[in-house]
């Protein structure tokens, strides 16, 4: 399978804290890469210096065989790398659809236009119904962002990203927070978008990681102490002395 | 979007039919409130529409001044107005995308603070230097007209004249915006207010989009300032002092933040405001402590509309049926500008 997105020796030091140590992992096509690990083990911020967020200390990022690792986070999305939140940051203000049409806009090739309403782009409008189609939204296309469900929320997240057409997506908890139905429905559509993309889950939810993961990072103090199969991850002794308590 | 729209239509035909009843100090007053609107419009598509609260708008407007008034023949030949309206303008955005490219770069109450210093650097400049007449000011020999010298098609010297052509600026301004605000560029703005992070995440450079805004908003400001510079032929540096971009923001506070037409209502509002607690006839004696009075009537709005005048009707409808304000500034939250 093709490798969509590298990571090589990431390290991110904060003064003395290193909160990403010597870091590496290959997101590869039609996969979902897991990694998990305590709060504070280093799993966002390897997000974000996957996303570009934040610079790395050292270490290497490809995206799509390309050396990416100095371009900034809009040059990243706008090649293909999507990312989600912890935390909701949709547009709370603006309607479902409006979400996911200002982020299609962003790879429109004039972004900048300033005569036409922006409601008649069709680039950007097309992408937009798209993505809420696929993440389920249609039914509440039209309704102001804010008022949506928890669950909504974070569906919108994911249908966000895909409206910028990435290859790769970087999904920061996106079951936090869900009861049961919710959470079902979320890995439904993970395992859907699972064809064509390359997903990298940062999850506290062992449970849905296990079902949905073809492979786990465990993350401990910024450090990579095991990856591999979701069975080998699970029978690693490491990892269920660090983490996974005996589960 | 109906009646918001009839709203304006409905102002600027008022504006347009107002000289056929105003006398020559209601003119001139009205004038000076058109000309606020143009900054506080200004204004707005920085704060209300980007999210950047800059407090130093009045560089701007003093700037659009004194180009005014700088750039006009000594000799005392009307200069022309398609050229000086320009370079005034020009003046002003150029000032702004230099202030610009360095304040963005901050944020939050830094970026409150560099814009004030920016704006106190430009005050200083034309007080304390003879390029702007110091403390005295400078006056504007000849008023701007269009066409020839001679027997001009638009001379804005007369009252009538400038009137007319401010509410045109204004009518074109509130116009361009409207466009703007519903255009790519200006949903850009509106999701950098909302959420600047998740911009860069989808892959918005979100820098040249608030620069473009910046430079934008201090060229309009530049309008203002020349309007006022032309009207009362007369600059000094109190066109560019803090409490002037103080003033402004209270004016789009007032309005109500987030909708165009709050900013013209802002304008009058305040610029009323003030001429009522101005007024000897009132208050007598008092009135010599007008700030006092327009202080304690901002201090309640503010604390009793949360959304402006702009807000008024919907908070009293909400009261009238039993809804929670709240919840209907929720579901107000996503209209149009």
């Amino acid at each position: 399978m093709t490798v969509l997105l590298q990571g090589h020796q990431l390290t991110r030091r904060w003064g003395g804290l290193v909160a990403v140590n010597q870091v590496s992992l290959a997101l590869e096509s039609g996969t979902v890469h897991a990694v998990i690990g305590t709060n504070g083990a280093g799993k966002s911020t390897l997000i974000n210096l996957l996303s570009g967020e934040t610079e790395p200390s050292s270490g290497q990022v490809q995206l799509l065989g390309q050396d990416v690792t100095r371009w900034s986070q809009p040059q990243r999305a706008r090649a293909g790398l999507g990312r989600s939140y912890q935390r909701n940051t949709i547009y709370p203000g603006f309607t479902v659809l409006e979400n996911c049409r200002l982020a299609a806009q962003a790879r429109h090739p004039q972004p900048w236009q300033w005569w036409r309403d922006a409601q008649r782009c069709e680039f950007s409008m097309g992408a937009a119904r798209a993505a809420v189609a696929r993440t389920g939204l249609d039914a509440v296309a039209d309704r102001q962002a804010g008022l949506l469900s928890h669950g909504q929320k974070r569906q919108l997240e994911i249908a966000m990203c895909l409206a910028t057409g990435p290859q790769v997506l970087l999904l920061d908890e996106p079951l936090a927070g869900m009861g049961a139905e919710e959470t079902e429905r979320m890995l439904a559509l993970l395992t859907e978008l699972r064809q064509g993309h390359a997903i990298l889950l940062v999850e506290h939810d062992m449970d849905a990681v296990f079902r949905i993961a073809d492979t786990i990072t465990v993350m401990v103090n910024g450090s990579v102490i095991a990856t591999g199969s979701p069975d080998a991850v699970r029978h690693n002794p490491e990892v269920q002395a660090a983490y996974l308590g005996g589960h | 979007m109906k009646h918001k729209l009839g709203f304006v239509v409905a102002c600027f035909a008022a504006l347009a039919l107002y000289p056929a009843v105003a006398g020559s100090f209601g003119l001139d007053l009205v004038t000076k409130i058109m000309v606020y609107a143009i900054f506080a419009l200004s204004l707005e598509l920085l704060v209300g529409a980007t999210g950047l609260v800059c407090f130093g708008q009045a560089a701007f407007f003093g700037i659009g001044a004194y180009a005014a008034v700088l750039l006009s023949p000594a000799n005392g030949d009307a200069p022309g107005l398609w050229w000086l309206l320009p370079a005034s303008v020009a003046a002003a955005a150029a000032y702004a995308a230099v202030m610009g490219a360095l304040c963005l770069r901050t944020q939050g109450v830094y970026f409150i603070m560099v814009t004030l210093a920016f704006a106190q650097m430009a005050y200083y400049i034309v007080h304390d230097t003879p390029l702007g007449g110091g403390t005295d000011g400078i006056y504007l020999t000849a008023k701007p007209v269009l066409g020839p010298a001679a027997s001009p098609w638009l001379d804005l010297d007369k009252p009538l004249a400038i009137y007319g052509f401010t509410l045109a600026c204004l009518a074109l301004q509130f116009g361009f915006m409207a466009l703007l605000l519903c255009s790519r560029f200006g949903r850009a703005l509106a999701g950098i207010k909302a959420n600047e992070q998740r911009m860069r995440a989808t892959g918005f450079s979100t820098y040249p989009y608030k620069l473009a805004a910046f430079v934008i908003s201090g060229g309009m400001a530049g309008l203002g300032g020349f309007l006022f510079g032309v009207k009362d032929g007369f600059v000094n540096p109190e066109l560019m002092s803090w409490h002037l971009s103080g003033a402004v923001l209270i004016m789009i506070i007032l309005g109500g933040l987030g909708h165009l037409r709050g900013a013209l209502i802002g304008a009058f509002a305040f610029a009323l405001l003030q001429e009522f607690f101005k007024s000897e006839a009132i208050f007598g004696a008092f009135a010599k402590h007008w700030t006092l009075g327009l202080g304690l009537t901002i201090i309640a709005s503010v604390a009793l509309l949360p959304r402006g005048l702009v807000g008024l009707p919907g908070q009293l409808a909400a009261r009238l049926t039993g809804q929670r304000p709240s919840s209907a500034a929720a579901a107000n939250a996503s209209e149009a500008p």
